[in-house]
C-alpha cells in the first residue's frame, strides 16, 4: 500500500510540475513572444487578440501568482483557451478530433513493438552464442540509431513513392463514407507505414533490454540448479528465466514511454497523420501558442498516467513489491 | 585501475569499432575545408583570375616648393588590371556523379560538401551537449548521493518527475518560444531536458559506493567530504560516467537533428538536421531525390551506433556476466 501511495503521490506531483512548466515557460522566455506575435498579426480580429492575451497574460495587471491561480482554475474547469490558428474553435475541440488517431496508432504500434521486441530479446539471449543472435543484436543497434522521422521518410520513399503500395500520408481516404467497411480498410492501409516506423525504431530498445536482463538472470545460481536437475530447457527458458527478466523490462518500458511517444509524434508529422503530433507541428508553424501548450499538457498527462499504470502492473506482477518489501 | 579499464576498452572489438567510427567523423569535421570540394552554401563555382596587368603612365601632377632647398612632387601612377571571372552554375537536383559524389540540392548546392561541413555542427553540438548534460547530472548525483537526507530526496524527486515528462514535446515547446535561432539555444534546450536519465543512474551508483566499507572507513578516519567524493567515489564510477556521456551525446545528436528538421534551429547553417529540413521542404522525397535525404540519416545512425557500441563495451567490462564465455 505504501508503494501505491508513493506512486500516486509521484503521479500527482509530476502532473503539477508539468502544469506549472506549461504556465511559466512562455513567461520566462527572453523577449516577448506574445507581443511579437501581436505585432506581426496586424488586422486580426479583436477576439483573436484577446485569446492570445489570455494565453500569455499580456496586459494583465495581475501579479504573476494571481495569473497562475486563474490559470489553474481554468484548467480545472477544462478551459484550455482558444486556438489562434483555428479561431474561434476552443482548443479542447481541436484536440478532441486528433486524440483518437494518436491513441489508436501509437497504442497499437507500441504494444506490438513491446511484445515482438521482448520475444526476440528472449530468443537472442537464449541462443546468444549463435551467429544469428549476434547479427540480430548488431542490426537493431544500428536501426535503433535512425531518427524516427528519417525512417518514416525512407518508408514513404520506398513503399509509397517508388512502389506505390501504401498511401503517402493522411489517415484515411477522404472521399469514403465514414463507418463503412471500405473506410475501415482505408484507415488500416493508411496506418501500416506509420505503425511500421514506430515498431521498427522502438523494437531495438526492447530487444536489447530484454536480452541484457535475460543474460543476467541466466547467470543466476537457480538457473544452474534447474539445469542440473534436468528440467526441460523450454521450462527453464520461459518460467525460470524470462519470467524474472521481464520485470525490469516493464519498468524500462514505462520509463522510455516518453521517448516512444516523442518518436510517434514525429512519425505523425512526417506522414501527415492527423493526430496530436501533426497538430503540434502545425501549432508550432502557425505560432498557435494556446494549442501548442494544450498539446504539451495532454501528452505529458497521457505519458504520466501510462507510467502510473506500468507501476501498478509491477505491483501486481512482482511479489517483492506486492508484499510490501522494497 | 583506470589504465586497466582503458586497455580492456581498446581490446574490446565493439569498443574499437565504435571508436574508429567516431575518430573517422571527427577527422572529417576537423579537416572539412580540405575534404569538401565546394562551398556548402553556394550553388556556383567562381574562379577569379588576373589575366593581364598593365602599368600605366606616370604623370607629374603637382609640384610644390616647400622652401628654398626642398621641392615636393606628387606623381600619380595608374595600373590597369584585367580580371577574368568564370562562374559555373552547379547543376540543380543532380544525381550522384563523379563531380558531385552525393548529388546536388534543388538549389544546386553540392551535397557531399554539405555533409562534410555538416559533420562539424552536428558533432560539436552533440559533444558539447553531452558534456554539459553529464557534468550537470554528475553534480546533481554527487550532491544527492553524498549528502543524502533532504538534499537527496529533493533531487531524486525532481529527477523522477522529469524522467517521465516527455522531453520531445517539452523541447519543441521551449524552442518554439525562443526567438533567437541558433546553436547555443539548441545546446541549452537539449541539455536542460535530458539530464534526468544520467542523474538517476549516476546517483544510485554514488549511493551504493558511499555505503562500501572503504568509504565508511575514510569517513570514520575523518577525511574531508571533497576528498572522499573526488578521490574515492568518483574514480570508481568512471565507466558509468563515460557511459552516461556517450548516451547523452547520442541523444543530443538525435535531438538536434529533430529540432532542426522541424525548422526550430537556425535553418541557414549547414548541419545534418538542416539538410533534412531543406530536403523535406523542397519536396526531395516526391521528386525522387533519394541522395538528398538518405546520407544524413545513415550518418546519424552510424554515429549513434558508434556510441552504442562503446556503451556495450563499457557494460561488458563492468559487468562480466555479459561477456562472451
Amino acid at each position: 500500500m505504501a508503494y501505491f501511495a508513493r506512486k500516486i503521490g509521484l503521479l500527482l506531483f509530476a502532473l503539477f510540475v508539468a502544469v506549472t512548466l506549461n504556465f511559466f515557460i512562455p513567461r520566462m522566455m527572453p523577449g516577448d513572444p506574445a507581443q511579437d506575435l501581436i505585432d506581426k498579426m496586424q488586422g486580426i480580429p479583436l477576439e483573436s487578440l484577446e485569446a492570445i492575451r489570455a494565453a500569455f497574460g499580456v496586459d494583465s495587471n495581475d501579479p504573476l501568482l494571481v495569473q497562475y491561480g486563474k490559470y489553474l482554475l481554468n484548467l480545472l474547469k477544462g478551459d484550455l483557451g482558444i486556438s489562434i490558428s483555428r479561431f474561434p474553435t476552443p482548443v479542447w475541440r481541436v484536440l478532441q478530433v486528433a486524440i483518437p488517431w494518436t491513441v489508436g496508432l501509437m497504442g497499437t504500434a507500441t504494444i506490438i513493438s513491446f511484445f515482438l521486441g521482448t520475444l526476440i530479446g528472449i530468443g537472442v539471449a537464449w541462443k546468444r552464442n549463435t551467429k544469428l543472435a549476434s547479427f540480430t543484436v548488431g542490426l537493431f543497434t544500428f536501426v535503433r540509431s535512425f531518427p524516427y522521422f528519417w525512417l518514416g521518410l525512407l518508408l514513404i520513399y520506398f513503399l509509397a513513392f517508388r512502389l506505390p503500395i501504401f498511401p503517402l500520408g493522411n489517415a484515411y481516404t477522404p472521399q469514403l463514407q465514414r463507418g463503412t467497411m471500405e473506410f475501415f480498410f482505408s484507415v488500416l492501409r493508411h496506418a501500416i507505414l506509420p505503425a511500421l516506423t514506430i515498431v521498427i525504431s522502438s523494437m531495438g530498445a526492447w530487444i536489447l533490454t530484454m536480452r541484457n536482463n535475460m543474460i543476467n538472470v541466466l547467470a543466476e545460481d537457480y538457473i544452474t540448479v534447474a539445469e542440473a536437475k534436468g528440467l526441460p530447457l523450454r521450462r527453464i527458458k520461459t518460467l525460470y528465466a524470462a519470467k524474472n527478466a521481464i520485470l525490469p523490462s516493464i519498468t524500462g518500458f514505462a520509463m522510455s514511454l516518453g521517448f516512444v511517444v516523442g518518436g510517434g509524434l514525429l512519425t505523425e508529422m512526417v506522414f501527415a497523420y492527423p493526430g496530436v503530433g501533426l497538430m503540434l507541428y502545425q501549432a508550432v508553424q502557425s505560432k498557435d501558442y494556446p494549442l501548442m501548450q494544450a498539446i504539451f499538457l495532454f501528452i505529458s498527462a497521457a505519458v504520466l498516467v501510462a507510467n502510473f499504470i506500468a507501476d501498478i502492473a509491477i505491483l501486481i506482477l512482482d511479489p517483492r513489491v506486492r508484499d510490501g518489501g522494497k | 585501475m583506470l589504465k586497466d579499464t582503458f586497455s580492456l576498452f581498446i581490446e574490446n572489438r565493439k569498443a574499437l569499432f565504435g571508436l574508429m567510427i567516431l575518430v573517422f567523423f571527427s577527422g572529417v569535421a576537423i579537416f572539412a575545408p580540405l575534404i569538401a570540394p565546394y562551398d556548402p552554401k553556394t550553388n556556383k563555382v567562381d574562379v577569379l583570375r588576373i589575366v593581364e596587368e598593365e602599368m600605366g603612365r606616370t604623370t607629374t601632377v603637382e609640384r610644390e616648393q616647400i622652401d628654398e632647398f626642398t621641392e615636393r612632387r606628387v606623381y600619380t601612377q595608374s595600373i590597369a588590371t584585367t580580371y577574368e571571372r568564370v562562374t559555373t552554375k552547379l547543376p540543380l537536383n543532380a544525381r550522384p556523379s563523379r563531380q558531385h559524389l552525393l548529388g546536388t540540392t534543388k538549389a544546386g548546392q553540392d551535397l557531399f560538401s554539405q555533409m562534410v561541413y555538416g559533420t562539424r555542427i552536428t558533432l560539436a553540438v552533440g559533444l558539447v551537449t553531452g558534456l554539459f548534460t553529464t557534468i550537470l547530472a554528475l553534480t546533481l548525483a554527487l550532491l544527492a548521493g553524498y549528502f543524502g537526507g533532504v538534499v537527496d530526496d529533493i533531487i531524486s524527486l525532481f529527477t523522477n518527475v522529469f524522467l517521465v515528462i516527455p522531453s520531445l514535446p517539452l523541447m519543441i515547446v521551449i524552442a518554439a518560444y525562443i526567438t533567437v535561432r541558433g546553436v547555443i539555444p539548441i545546446v541549452l534546450i537539449l541539455g536542460l531536458t535530458s539530464w534526468p536519465w544520467s542523474t538517476r543512474i549516476l546517483r544510485s551508483q554514488v549511493v551504493s559506493l558511499r555505503n562500501r566499507d572503504f568509504v565508511r572507513v575514510s569517513r570514520i578516519l575523518g577525511e574531508r567530504p571533497l576528498y572522499i567524493l573526488f578521490r574515492e567515489i568518483l574514480p570508481n564510477m568512471i565507466s558509468l560516467v563515460m557511459a552516461s556521456f556517450f548516451t547523452s551525446t547520442m541523444a543530443a545528436i538525435m535531438g538536434e537533428a529533430t529540432l532542426e528538421f522541424l525548422g526550430l534551429g537556425n535553418v541557414s547553417i549547414v548541419s545534418w538536421g538542416t539538410i533534412l529540413y531543406w530536403a523535406q521542404n523542397s519536396g526531395a522525397l516526391l521528386s525522387g531525390a533519394w541522395w538528398w535525404f538518405l546520407p544524413p540519416g545513415i550518418c546519424i545512425a552510424l554515429i549513434g551506433t558508434s556510441f552504442a557500441l562503446m556503451n556495450f563495451a563499457i557494460d561488458e567490462i563492468s559487468n562480466p556476466k555479459l561477456r562472451k564465455r
